[in-house]
């Protein structure tokens, strides 16, 4: 099956479509993570986007069910080298290629990727459509231009859940036994709200292994409702899209600020940011990989943390006086993390959840936790 | 922490002469650490008894010792060094991590020794507990489980006893890892008692602390590896993962290997990931580059630890290649107090090297091996390390560099020639033997499953299911005639990493003038490959350094400048005959010409070599040196100058014999080679040619013919008179050469030992018995020559000149004959033109008239094995001017004085010895008799101001200790009889008594005045020598050869005296010499040279 991307500056790219047969569009963003292709494929924070793996061998080790981020993939489009047919790991439950058209989603593979990658590193992230149904170029480059630009696009009310949840222990989300996944705390038990803006669904998981009953709420909930369920702690999620017109959720976090602990993780970041006055803008091609350095101002260590965002907290824009620049990533100097010098508030850019990528980071969860505690008193 | 400021100078162990387990890997790691810490400042320290490397170049220290990597020798250059160090306050710091085994072994012992102590040198880079709790299995284990991860069961046992009783708990088969031993020496699967006795036997007496573990096999189980680095704020990152292709029960060195890992989930990798910080931490490695191995059972993901070393590896070296990242370097700046973040990735400039590297492309080794070098010995692979060297090559797809891999291994053998028996498939694919690869490719030919094959060799589906892709695609090709190929679909094989040579055979288009149909065709169909770089990020962030690799894939990242340019290329695989020695050519062409404004462009696709560090030449193509790929470099480069018109030229004769195959087709493709041209090597090649030419010079060759036929070389054999030496043309190493005493014995070569054609006839020559033979390596400029060394051979003739010790200065050899050398050298350079390196054998036959006859034996107008050796004795860096030549600079230029002298270059008032070293210990029951096939694996080099000394100090760091006391086996030909006397009389004076055989025991009487004990030769009774050797009551033999009489006797006690490690001398030099040095061992004298105190006065080198 014969496959095209077709980028909105008019360049092109011709090759062999696997998965879903159809069309697909959204901003094409790229990811150097080596392993973890399907929890990728089912971050709901890449809503919107086709996802070009530098890695050029996708699909060996097939997919699974415990490996998906969210009920089904949020990618509109995968592009990959080389796309396996077959799968290989005691894990796999079924081919990479079956589980993509199983959910719609187009595959352009037999491109070359690295040639993608370096038109956007160099061009920035740009729109695109991938099509197996025409080789019109010159008509998806239109249609590619036609595409509703990430900016100023609220994602996070499309991807987030429609109604509250509860998450703990007896979930089979949960995972309960798995050896691959880290050992649950001993301890009293905890009480977290979470912000779906299109929440991972190992972060559940680390909450619960953190001893936290987690309350998923969608992502317009108010700042009383959720105040009302009387959370030992609020957990803001990662999320799809520009922060700016996530609004609601500004409002909301001002709200909660100083009434309970907040721990935002990448768009729950940057909504912290915008909720402390500070401002955000758009990369040029974004953080998306499993290997970036991140340097903890406080101790000075290095961890290495899995990135996928778009959008950055400028620095600038925050009052040092009431918040402190925890985090730093080392290969571009973007602002990773903050934390209120007075108020139980904290928040990274990055995923310290991981999946995919290293558990160096796994500690923030340790120090929600703790956090949450002291408050408790 | 910025860098430690307190330290002023640092001693750098390097890893000693090439063996298996320990090859140019560490030169690599080596040089690029020297060079770190001296660009920081610190005063560094060298030792290492290997020459041939370019770690022992005196500009990559202040001081380099080429000196034996023992207790002794070392705790004197800390001695002479600390006291140097005296008057100032800095510390003396030792840095043992960047030489292998070796250097880790030697630290622990001077450490034990208290002599770090005595002289206050501070280990750094790994401290002594962590080595120990690495190194020592018992404590790894404890350790292992302390943190949660589970090792396989395992019991370290000291005899077989216990041994047993184990093996009987937990069941058979079972691993037996002897402790300390390099390359897993000695150890093996045990599947029954029998096999257990005989290997922990074995196991515990190659143990130098006699002590061997007995393991859990997991066999079977996915293998990966993780190169793992920390710094001293306990920053830990992941530079490379590594899966192989050969599952558990084959040593890593000797499996097939793929970076990035193929086949683990996200939740798995970081599993692992997390397990190798745990095990860094735990085991206390506080800076630099240590390596975790795994095993994964791929039925459920249960995971054990098998080993860490603590130190850069192999793998280390692997996986700096395979991402970029130079892991050595780095870990000697770690070592001395930087950390991660402060040291900036070489590649992007942008970004510090605090990251883990992600790699768009994939990367395969495939490891080399020659067990056709050693008849008898078991090609089974296992624990224990076999091959001599590997290749790697990058693709886009695992397919196309697995199959650029494979090319790349020069297996000698014709492309899709391989001899496959469908009777032996199953056998093949289940047992681990060097074919596996090819096996498997022929049972998808013949149909069979992923599934079945998968059952049999235990290997990932994933893989086998790729390598069952290429070759259906691969049977496809016949059933489209070469015309009707369509762009697409050659695209399609090229993708799949299809060579033109495979294509070509599938067509059954013959020989290299089939390739070129191939490759015009495909050129014609504009099916070209495109060049990527290698950049640690993955396109992420743009990168500054031009490390490329070859793909068909659509955009080329990399055009080529329109500046002047030398391509070089280089040896390829390392291998018996053709090592580092080669390598350090090529470095030295590429800095020399680097120097004199040249863009330098490397070709190679050895990753343990310093010639593929990206910090060597201005442009690396890691490419396999096969026509195709260094055809397509060279167009993808000349594109560069086609409109600046700027010179571009390639070297050839840098590269040992790998490039010189292919330099007369890069010739005819329109290359300009420079230097020598390909026309003369045919020349020094071609027999019947380069003997009229001796002829027209008047220079005197051993009577000889070439042969296509049995009949041919009998005749010939018949003509001049046996022995006679037999060997095929083109070859290096002197590979399946022998000496034939008989027709019988010619017959049988011609007949089972190789292969032949017109193109490539046998070689029939006189073999001139009791000769002493010399190398000469020369520079010449077509116009004028330098000789740069004459050593002489200290082995018998007949035995390959890589496998026999020799002396620079020759030591007894009249001034005279040297004379008739020197004339000879001249005229044969300039008669084959050549402008740059030519090496020459001679043969001095003393008649009975006691005047000396010269022969030449052999020319090959290229850099050789000796390069580094001469280069180190005289202060000239021989390759560099050589490169110069070869650019149209002139000696008349580079070394004036030298050529207005008329002389040899200078070596000062010290003798320089080199000596060989051998792998018997890999191959039991392999025939240890030398021979003029070449079965050392490397070398080391003896410096003292005495010819004994130097011997003495080259045995030794080959491993070879000469006795101080005991009894000397005395047994030498008529023409040896007269120096004999005086030489038993010298042993005796040092203490030795003397037996020898009755012959040899009456001229020693007569000559001596009192009697020595007669033993009976091997055939004429019993004791004979050889129960006494393996009695032994003998510590040192001399045995000087009388051809065929006796040729049965010399290898009987040549194989008894491997075995008891008791060193034999066959000529009458080396026993004088050996004499000496037995002389100033028994003085307790230790004396250490450093070469830029050797070279200091003397040597002015123009650049």
């Amino acid at each position: 099956m014969q496959a095209i991307l077709a980028l909105e500056d008019g360049r092109i790219f011709k090759g062999q479509g696997y998965g879903h047969p159809g069309e697909c569009s959204g901003e094409v963003v790229f990811n150097t993570s080596l392993t973890g292709y399907q929890e990728i494929a089912t971050d709901p924070s890449y809503a919107g986007q086709i996802v070009v793996l530098t890695n050029p061998q996708i699909g060996n080790y097939g997919t699974n069910q415990a490996d998906n981020e969210a009920a089904k993939p949020f990618i509109e489009g995968l592009i990959v080298r080389e796309f396996s047919a077959v799968s290989s790991n005691w894990r796999s439950e079924q081919v990479t290629d079956e589980y993509m058209e199983r959910f719609q989603v187009p595959v352009l593979a037999e491109i070359d990727t690295r040639a993608l990658v370096r038109h956007l590193r160099t061009h920035g992230v740009m729109r695109g459509v991938i099509s197996t149904q025409t080789t019109d170029a010159d008509a998806l480059v239109k249609k590619a231009r036609a595409i509703r630009k990430m900016d100023g696009t609220d994602l996070a009310k499309v991807v987030s859940t429609k109604a509250v949840y509860h998450f703990d222990e007896g979930d089979p989300r949960y995972q309960a036994g798995d050896p691959l996944l880290s050992k649950a705390v001993d301890g009293p038990k905890l009480h977290v709200v979470a912000y779906d803006f299109g929440i991972k669904q190992n972060i559940l998981r680390m909450l619960g292994r953190e001893g936290c009953k987690v309350t998923v709420v969608p992502a317009e909930t108010s700042a009383e409702d959720v105040l009302g369920m009387k959370p030992d702690g609020v957990f803001l999620s990662n999320g799809p899209g520009d922060p700016e017109p996530v609004e609601y959720a500004v409002k909301a976090i001002r709200g909660m600020m100083g009434k309970v602990p907040v721990f935002g993780i990448c768009l729950g970041h940057q909504l912290c940011g915008l909720a402390l006055g500070g401002r955000t803008y758009k990369l040029k091609f974004g953080h998306h990989g499993g290997n970036h350095p991140v340097k903890n101002n406080a101790t000075g260590k290095v961890e290495i943390t899995a990135h996928n965002h778009n959008f950055a907290v400028d620095p600038e824009s925050i009052n040092a006086n009431e918040v402190e620049l925890t985090h730093v990533d080392l290969n571009d100097n973007t602002l990773e993390g903050l934390r209120h010098k007075s108020l139980p508030l904290f928040s990274v850019q990055y995923h310290p959840e991981a999946a995919p990528g290293p558990h160096d980071s796994h500690y923030l969860f340790r120090d929600f936790r703790k956090m949450m505690e002291e408050w408790k008193g | 922490m910025p860098r430690r400021n307190d330290i002023q100078k640092i001693l750098v162990i390097g890893s000693g002469p090439i063996v298996i387990g320990q090859s140019a890997e560490f030169d690599y790691s080596g040089t690029q650490a020297c060079k770190a810490l001296k660009q920081e400042g610190y005063e560094v320290v060298l030792v290492n008894s290997n020459p041939a490397t370019i770690m022992t170049d005196p500009e990559l220290a202040d001081r380099t010792y080429i000196e034996p990597l023992t207790r002794e020798y070392v705790e004197e250059i800390i001695r002479i060094e600390a006291e140097m160090l005296g008057a100032s306050h800095g510390k003396f710091a030792l840095l043992p991590t960047v030489g292998g085994q070796t250097a880790l072994n030697l630290a622990v012992d001077l450490s034990d020794a208290g002599i770090l102590d005595r002289y206050g040198v501070e280990l750094i880079g790994a401290k002594l507990e962590a080595i120990k709790k690495a190194e020592d299995r018992l404590l790894f284990k404890d350790a292992m489980l302390r943190i949660g991860l589970e090792v396989s069961k395992s019991a370290l046992v000291n005899n077989l006893r216990d041994g047993l009783d184990f093996a009987g708990k937990i069941g058979f088969p079972v691993l037996i890892r002897p402790s300390f031993t390099l390359g897993g020496s000695g150890g093996g699967i045990a599947y029954n008692r029998e096999e257990l006795m005989e290997i922990l036997a074995r196991g515990l007496d190659l143990s130098p602390v006699h002590e061997c573990l007995i393991e859990e096999s997991v066999l079977g189980w996915k293998e990966y590896e993780l190169e793992v680095m920390r710094d001293l704020a306990d920053n830990v990152i992941i530079i490379c993962s590594i899966e192989n292709f050969d599952p558990m029960g084959v040593h890593t060195g000797d499996s097939i290997t793929v970076a990035p890992a193929q086949t683990l989930t996200d939740r798995e990798y970081q599993r692992m990931r997390d397990a190798a910080i745990a095990v860094m931490r735990e085991i206390g490695v506080e800076t630099g580059g240590s390596n975790v191995q795994f095993a994964v059972n791929p039925a459920n993901g249960r995971m054990t630890v098998i080993e860490m070393n603590p130190r850069v590896s192999r793998s280390s070296a692997l996986a700096s290649k395979a991402t970029g990242f130079p892991i050595a370097k780095i870990a000697a700046k770690l070592a001395v107090g930087y950390t991660l973040d402060e040291i900036p990735n070489d590649i992007t400039r942008k970004t510090p090297a605090c990251f883990e590297p992600t790699i768009d492309y994939v990367v395969t080794k495939i490891p080399k091996w020659q067990f056709e070098k050693f008849p008898g010995a078991d090609d089974t692979l296992g624990p224990q390390m076999k091959s001599v060297g590997e290749v790697m090559a990058i693709g886009r797809t695992f397919k196309e560099s697995l199959m650029k891999a494979w090319r790349a291994l020069e297996t000698g053998k014709k492309t899709g020639a391989e001899v496959l028996e469908r009777r032996r498939l199953t056998q093949m694919l289940v047992t681990p033997k060097p074919e596996r690869l090819g096996y498997i490719r022929f049972a998808f030919e013949l149909g069979m499953s992923v599934r079945e094959v998968a059952r049999l060799t235990g290997m990932d589906p994933w893989f086998l299911h790729q390598i069952r892709e290429i070759t259906l695609e691969q049977q496809k090709i016949a059933k489209t005639a070469p015309a009707a190929l369509t762009s697409e679909a050659m695209r399609r094989l090229k993708r799949m990493g299809l060579s033109d040579e495979r294509i070509a055979t599938e067509w059954k288009l013959q020989g290299h003038e089939g390739v070129k149909q191939v490759r015009e065709l495909r050129e014609g169909l504009d099916v070209k490959p495109v060049f990527k770089l290698v950049d640690t990020c993955a396109a992420e962030f743009e990168s500054m350094t031009p490390y490329l690799y070859s793909t068909y894939d659509e955009e080329d990242e990399a055009p080529a400048t329109d500046k002047k340019k030398i391509i070089i290329l280089g040896s390829g695989p390392n291998r018996i005959g053709q090592g580092i020695e080669f390598d350090y050519c090529c470095c030295h062409a590429a800095f020399a010409l680097k120097d004199d404004g040249y863009e330098t462009i490397m070709v190679n696709c050895n990753p343990e070599t310093v010639s593929t560090d990206y910090d060597t030449s201005d442009r690396l193509y890691f490419e396999p040196l096969v026509l195709e790929d260094v055809l397509a470099v060279y167009q993808h480069e000349a594109q560069g100058v086609a409109e600046s018109g700027a010179k571009i030229g390639m070297i050839v004769q840098f590269g040992g014999q790998t490039p010189l195959n292919l330099s007369g087709r890069l010739k005819a493709a329109g290359v300009p080679i420079i230097g020598t041209q390909p026309e003369s090597i045919d020349l020094a090649e071609d027999r019947k040619r380069f003997g009229k030419l001796l002829e027209e010079l008047v220079i005197p060759q051993p009577a000889g013919g070439t042969a296509t036929s049995v009949d041919e070389a009998l005749a010939i054999g018949e003509r001049i008179g046996y022995p006679v030496l037999v060997r095929p043309s083109y070859v290096l190493g002197g590979r399946a050469m022998v000496i034939a005493y008989d027709a019988e014995a010619v017959a049988k070569y011609m007949r089972e030992a190789v292969e032949y054609s017109q193109e490539r006839p046998v070689l029939v020559d006189h073999f001139l018995e009791s000769a002493v033979e010399v190398d000469v390596d020369a520079l010449c400029d077509s116009k004028d020559v330098i000789i740069a060394g004459i050593m002489q051979h200290i082995e018998e003739a007949g035995i390959h000149s890589g496998d026999s010790s020799c002396v620079l200065p020759a030591v007894s050899i009249r001034e005279e004959t040297l004379e008739t050398i020197r004339r000879y050298t001249r005229k044969l350079a300039l008669a084959l033109k050549v402008v740059g390196l030519v090496n020459l054998q001679f043969a001095i036959q003393r008649d009975g008239e006691g005047k000396d006859h010269v022969y030449v034996i052999e020319v090959n107008p290229r850099a050789s094995r000796t390069v580094p050796y001469v280069s180190k004795a005289t202060g000239v860096p021989l390759a560099k001017v050589a490169a110069r030549l070869m650019t149209g600079r002139t000696l008349r230029e580079l070394l004036p004085e030298e050529l207005a002298s008329g002389k040899d270059l200078g070596i000062g008032d010290y003798y320089y010895v080199k000596s060989p070293v051998f792998p018997w210990s890999k191959f039991a029951g392999v025939d240890t008799v030398l021979g003029p096939e070449m079965k050392s694996t490397g070398e080391v080099m003896g410096v003292a101001s005495s010819f004994g000394e130097a011997f003495a100090k080259a045995q030794l760091a080959a491993g070879q200790v000469l006795p101080t006391s005991g009894t000397v086996f005395f047994s030498v030909n008529d023409h040896d009889k007269a120096a004999a006397v005086e030489l038993a009389r010298r042993y005796v004076e040092l203490g030795f008594k003397i037996v020898a055989t009755e012959g040899t025991a009456a001229v020693l009487k007569a000559g001596l005045g009192f009697d020595v004990d007669t033993v009976f030769k091997v055939k004429e009774g019993r004791p004979n020598v050889v129960d006494l050797i393996k009695g032994e009551r003998i510590q040192l033999v001399i045995n000087t050869p009388r051809g065929q009489d006796t040729f049965f006797d010399e290898k009987a006690i040549r194989r008894a005296a491997v075995l008891a490690r008791i060193p034999t001398i066959t000529t009458i030099a080396a026993a004088q010499a050996a004499a000496e040095g037995i002389a100033a061992i028994q003085r307790k004298q230790t004396t250490a040279y450093a070469l830029q105190n050797l070279h200091e006065e003397r040597v002015v080198v123009r650049g």
